[in-house]
């Protein structure tokens, strides 16, 4: 980062920094930083979850403990309230993927040496949502055949001259809205919380080392501590959008499931 | 002074969503505090409307970046 050698002015912190390239410089299929967390996340969590469900307990050890907690919750307050009794048992498996997956690549960025956040690069979370989206169209196609999905866009017993109006919002819903929204929500909140924390630390180093003013460098320093308050609320965040994108996919699931009307 | 007008317009298209989620979650919070039980129910409906919402924010989020890199 230039931040540090430029002395003079402050160069503010922008989505150029998120570009980090390990392998093959500025081309299009550079392995990046990013692309290495991923792999890395995803070793860890078959690891820890083979290791976890090997010996699997009455009186639970506390890795134990924390993974049935995960799981209890994807399975019980996500799936089973959202889906139905009848049919979540099918989609838990992807349910808790998803959110495993993204829950460990965003504490990413509050771990040591890889901070982070894997969602913050437009990729990750473009593919995640592709697979919601091809899953809850062809679980819909399947369920009720091709005419009766369309079918289904419109519900029932609206005035005749409603109909064209309300297929085409809800087309526009299914089709282009939720998985835009989807992805994005995830992508925008994971940007912009690491570039929050990246605008106050490389503000307070500015202040505190490159200017002469004890007024700027007492400002540095608070700097630093709201950066550090904006990381423990970075974990909320976190936490809470790794739990909304689950909730969502099961929310959209069990539209494409439900037989209504 | 000079810049783009572009965020400001961001900053007040936050105003709409942020009260339109803040009210659903009002609404879910009393029906919870009325009766506990359907906690459930009103959960998967609380969820329905704040993506609803919350497309709106994100729209003006990327239009931000949109407007920021028009001339």
């Amino acid at each position: 980062m230039s931040l540090l050698l430029s002395g003079d002015t402050f160069v503010a912190p922008g989505p150029g920094e998120f570009w980090q390239p390990l392998i093959g410089g500025d081309t299009a299929l550079a392995f990046t930083r990013p692309a290495l967390l991923l792999i890395i996340s995803v070793v860890f969590l078959t690891v820890l979850l083979a290791r976890t469900t090997r010996k699997l307990a009455v009186v639970p050890s506390r890795t134990q403990f924390l993974v049935e907690g995960c799981y209890n919750l994807v399975r019980n307050s996500i799936a089973r309230d959202v889906i139905g009794s009848r049919e979540f048992l099918k989609f838990v498996p992807l349910l808790f993927t998803m959110f495993m997956l993204i829950l460990t690549n965003n504490f990413f960025g509050n771990v040591v040496f890889l901070q982070f956040p894997t969602m913050s690069r437009l990729a990750f979370p473009l593919l995640l949502t592709v697979i919601v989206y091809l899953t809850y169209h062809i679980v819909g196609l399947r369920r009720k055949g091709f005419i009766g999905y369309f079918k289904s866009f419109v519900p029932s017993g609206l005035p005749i001259w409603l109909v064209p109006v309300m297929f085409l919002i809800e087309f526009m819903t299914y089709m282009i809205t939720r998985p835009l929204t989807l992805a994005l929500r995830l992508f925008g909140n994971m940007f912009a919380g690491h570039l929050l924390i990246l605008v106050f630390v490389t503000a307070g180093d500015y202040l505190l080392l490159n200017t002469h003013n004890v007024g700027l460098q007492f400002s540095g320093v608070l700097s630093f501590a709201f950066s550090i308050l904006m990381s423990f609320f970075e974990i909320l965040i976190q936490f809470l959008q790794a739990y909304i994108f689950t909730m969502l996919t099961a929310l959209y699931l069990a539209g494409a499931v439900a037989d209504e009307h | 002074m000079s810049g783009n007008i572009a965020y400001l317009g961001y900053g007040l298209a936050a105003i709409g969503p942020g009260i339109g989620v803040g009210l659903i979650f009002a609404a879910y919070i009393n029906g919870v505090a009325r009766q506990p039980e359907a906690r459930g129910v009103l959960q998967t409906i609380a969820f329905t409307g704040m993506a609803l919402t919350e497309a709106l924010a994100i729209l003006g989020l990327v239009f931000a970046f949109v407007f920021a890199t028009m001339k």
